[in-house]
């Protein structure tokens, strides 16, 4: 839960400015990155690194997922789990055409 | 009989009803974009063909069109920070200031999309071009749903924050998780299309 | 909760003003009471009219090429015969409802309302018969594959989910667990704002060019991107439907944590609200994949973009010019990624009415409480991650064929956790054998066979024999007809008294419970017969082509002969259900001798807004009957507070 003191807020606001800067920053590392045009692979890790970065700042300060109710952990952990669900197993219907394993 | 806890949060569980309420609202919107990127994943991967984004879209301005969203984000969250420390006037000021990032954000993608159509690129030309517009379409569409709640508070706040100063700032607090949660979309929409 | 002192203050409030004008109290209401009438009968109209066109189905099944009886004439009356009842029955109707009527004008009205209605909606199926879909009455088979689509889809999304969840749910959730209203009124009305229009788009579609979507309730593309545009409609009117029940489920679930009464914790809670509030977490997390898949096969149809359309698609001897690259497997992905959940959407709210009732009329706590709704929340998980086993047959590969057999079988554990502990439930009870029992009763051997023949479809090589043939109908319509079905009619005959402050009658109950019972396994269970001789389902003559089906197909005859004995079974409860809102036996608040807080707290029908007159405090479990140290027959949830 968010802080309610006068100080406090304060010394959210602040924070809130910081997130920003580094938000501004790693934007400008992403596009930079993309002019690199690395081989695919190594650019969507990239990527998606930076964007996974920039996403936890939003929901972790912005949202002030960071200091939440359980309640709400576990309705999100909930979810992870089916998304995770929902984008592995529709591209595993062509494992069989990859067979690895033969 | 009142509804209990549209304003005070509940002890065992620590919110109020609206915000656990966004939350599950959000976690739906999850696995609505959690679809839609897992068909852009298997089109993709499927695909004998499937161009990088920066060769075909505009990477400047969107890079630009991330920056009006992360500031809208910011303003977003001063403005509910403003409102807890009772500062009405500063709160209108920056939920004004989001209101016009989501405005210049629609507005970056619109002449985006006009340059698009006008090289005759539709939703219909391959598959790519099909998956940009459905995705930054939706997403777009997700924006301007906040615009207009935004609008709406922004019309009605001041009455609301003179009879019921804590519900607005709850309003306003639920509108913010809602906004941010589409500037964390853009996040990934972002380098998945443009620049990959 | 409120501070109990500000009650009495807040009851003359409302008193004060008691007369909300009449589209605030019936039409727009935020009441949870109301809503959940108004899911109600939609939902129970919807039921109806997704009856009639299988009984259409089964006449063209049973005695393929002959004109449909009866219904031929109506098909080509006057349309101005047509408005005159509307606008008879809306006058009659606003009149009744205005509740200003008396003697023999109101016993007129009524009768005008009851001809007008049976006259209306015996019309809209004649409707249907329409030069362009039965000509001369004889069922075309454009006709039957949109009576195929329609019927599932009206059954599932229109009429159970809607009775289940949108008038069960909502009347009695909130009231079992001792609250006021939902925690979101506003969102309560525009739910029901969402699934009336989603509903009429959905019956408007059989009245556009090319009829009603016909590619079947699951609308596999290619076919479906390439159908009429009734399936566009179709589309739209999905879109309302999960837009409803996104709603719905928020509010569902924030009114559980949220707006328990003091003192009950989860594990005082009613198994109804354990099977609700899992219920929703299912509609939540699974119904915005389809959302997505509609929206994108939406883009396919309007847009042209090629999502679901793969490269060189041949359509009558032509090419289709679309850009091609889409993958048809991808739409079964997102479909059964929502669409099996939803079997169990359509199966534990069931089970919550059917826990309830048993536990009442056994006059014993429910066995393994504790153990039923951990088997509910593992079932709910598992739903999640075993839709696949839909789509065996689609060449999507062994590897995760493996995986999906196997958490097939692991599913089945808790639903058998579920059945065998409502089973041991009855043993040693006193049982009372009134009519929601015995439909509650039922359920149990029903759902038993439709769960256990489900066995060889989850196991991919059994399933390549029984896929897409009648054994797949008889097996799914055992889980939900006879199944959830039952359950919803053990609901109806057991919370009607709430809703009404009248029961229902228990002879024309029993008139209804067992030709109900004969004739729907006259229906399903030659289905298992014909699916095992290999009949494949959505053959418009029934199998009577093919060499293999003709040892089986004289059932087709009995099975649609079950059929019309089931319509005529329902007659019985259609009149009970009118006839006792006014005329039923009036009954206090707690005829049941119930322990749950819907009875035991609330007056029948509860307060118009906020339920009870006192704010009940809970101190115990939720089935407390016979206690054994205890001079009384059962122990309410809450001790009344002293006012």
């Amino acid at each position: 839960m968010a802080g309610h003191t006068v100080e406090e807020i304060k010394k959210e606001t602040r924070g809130y400015i910081l997130v920003f800067v580094a938000l501004a920053a790693l934007t400008v590392v992403t596009v930079g990155v993309s002019y690199l045009h690395l081989s695919i692979g190594p650019a969507i890790v990239l990527a998606l690194f930076i964007a996974t970065i920039k996403g936890s700042l939003v929901a972790c300060f912005f949202m002030h997922l960071i200091s939440e109710r359980k309640l709400i952990y576990s309705v999100l952990i909930l979810t992870v789990v089916f998304f995770i669900v929902l984008m592995v197993v529709p591209l595993s219907s062509f494992l069989d055409h990859l067979a690895p394993w033969g | 009989m009142e509804i209990p806890y549209t304003i005070d949060d509940r002890p065992d569980t620590g919110l109020y009803n609206a915000k656990l309420g966004i939350w599950l609202f959000l976690a739906s919107e999850v696995m609505l974009f959690g679809a839609l990127f897992s068909t852009l994943v298997l089109l993709r991967t499927g695909a004998d063909y499937w161009p990088h984004g920066y060769e075909k879209l505009n990477v400047p301005l969107a890079t630009i069109n991330t920056f009006v969203l992360i500031a809208s984000s910011v303003t977003m969250v001063m403005s509910w920070a403003s409102l807890r420390l009772k500062d009405f006037r500063k709160h209108r000021l920056y939920l004004w200031l989001t209101f016009l990032c989501g405005l210049g954000f629609m507005v970056i993608k619109g002449i985006e999309y006009g340059t698009k159509f006008s090289h005759h690129l539709y939703p219909s030309t391959d598959n790519f071009y099909a998956t940009y517009y459905t995705l930054t379409g939706l997403h777009g569409l997700h924006v301007v749903g906040g615009m207009v709640v935004i609008l709406y508070l922004l019309l009605t706040g001041s009455r609301m924050w003179q009879s019921q100063p804590e519900r607005f700032t709850n309003r306003i607090e639920v509108v913010g998780l809602y906004w941010h949660f589409v500037d964390l979309v853009w996040i990934f929409l972002f380098p998945i299309l443009y620049l990959l | 909760m409120s501070v109990p002192e500000k009650q009495p203050a807040a009851v003359a409030e409302h008193h004060g003003h008691h007369e909300e004008p009449f589209w605030k109290k019936y039409i727009f209401s935020q009441d949870h009471k109301v809503i959940g009438l108004q899911y109600g009968i939609t939902a129970l109209f919807f039921l109806m009219f997704g009856f009639c066109l299988m009984l259409l189905m089964r006449w063209q099944l049973a005695f393929p090429g002959k004109p449909v009886p009866l219904l031929g004439g109506l098909a080509s009356m006057s349309r101005l015969f047509i408005y005159g009842a509307l606008l008879i029955l809306a006058i009659a109707a606003v009149y009744l409802l205005r509740g200003r009527a008396t003697g023999a004008v109101r016993g007129l009205a009524v009768a005008v309302v009851t001809l007008a209605s049976v006259f209306l909606f015996v019309t809209l199926v004649a409707r249907l018969l329409s030069d362009a879909n039965a000509p001369g009455g004889i069922i075309l088979p454009e006709f039957y594959n949109q009576l195929g689509a329609m019927h599932g889809t009206i059954m599932v999304f229109l009429a159970v989910v809607p009775l289940l969840v949108g008038a069960f749910g909502n009347y009695v959730l909130p009231l079992q667990i001792g609250a006021p209203d939902m925690a979101f009124p506003k969102l309560n009305m525009a739910s029901y704002w969402c699934y009336l229009p989603g509903g009429l788009v959905m019956l408007m579609s059989f009245f556009v060019p090319g009829g009603a979507a016909n590619s079947g309730w699951t609308s596999y593309p290619p076919l479906s991107n390439i159908a009429t545009q009734g399936q566009t409609w179709w589309l739209f009117g999905m879109v309302l439907l999960i837009t409803s029940s996104l709603l719905g489920s928020v509010n569902f679930i924030t009114t559980v944590f949220q707006l328990r009464a003091k003192g009950l914790s989860f594990m005082r809670l009613p198994f109804f609200c354990w099977a609700q509030l899992v219920t929703s977490f299912l509609l939540l997390l699974a119904f915005p994949p389809l959302e997505a898949a509609g929206i994108l096969q939406l883009a396919d149809r309007l847009l042209g973009t090629s999502f679901f359309m793969p490269s060189g698609l041949v359509v009558s001897g032509q090419v289709l010019d679309v850009a091609g690259g889409g993958s048809p497997l991808l739409w079964q992905h997102l479909f059964w990624f929502l669409a099996h959940p939803e079997v169990y959407v359509l199966i534990l709210p069931a089970m919550g009415i059917v826990a309830e009732v048993i536990a009442n009329n056994t006059r014993k706590p429910l066995w393994g409480y504790k153990a039923m709704v951990y088997a509910t929340i593992f079932l709910g998980f598992m739903s999640f991650i075993v839709w696949a086993h839909h789509m065996f047959l689609t060449g999507m590969g062994t590897s995760i064929s493996a995986f999906f057999q196997t958490t097939t079988m692991i599913i089945s554990v808790p639903s058998v956790v579920i059945l065998t502990a409502l089973l041991i439930s009855l043993w040693g009870g006193s049982i009372r054998f009134n009519t929601p029992m015995l439909f509650a009763l039922a359920f149990l051997p029903m759902f038993g066979i439709g769960g256990l023949t489900g066995l060889p479809l989850g196991l991919a090589p059994s399933d390549i024999h029984l896929h897409d043939t009648y054994y797949v109908i008889g097996h799914f319509h055992y889980v939900v007809a006879p199944g959830t079905i039952f359950a919803i009619f053990a609901g109806i005959y057991y919370w009607f008294p709430k809703f009404t402050g009248r029961k229902m009658s228990e002879a024309l109950g029993k008139l209804h419970f067992w030709p109900s019972l004969i004739a729907i396994n006259c229906v399903f269970m030659p289905m298992f017969i014909q699916g095992l001789a290999g009949v494949s389902r959505r053959l418009y003559d029934g199998g009577q082509q093919y060499a293999h089906a003709q040892e089986v197909l004289h059932w087709n005859a009995f099975m649609s002969a079950g059929a019309y004995m089931l319509l005529l079974a329902q007659i019985p409860f259609i009149f009970n259900f009118f006839w006792s809102m006014r005329r039923g036996e009036k009954v206090g608040a707690n005829p049941w001798q119930a322990t749950t807080l819907e009875w035991a707290a609330a007056p029948s029908p509860p307060v118009a807004h906020g339920n009870f007159p006192q704010v009940p405090v809970v101190v115990r479990g939720p089935y407390e009957y016979s206690p054994p140290d205890e001079d009384v027959e059962f122990l309410p949830q809450h001790t009344p507070q002293q006012a």
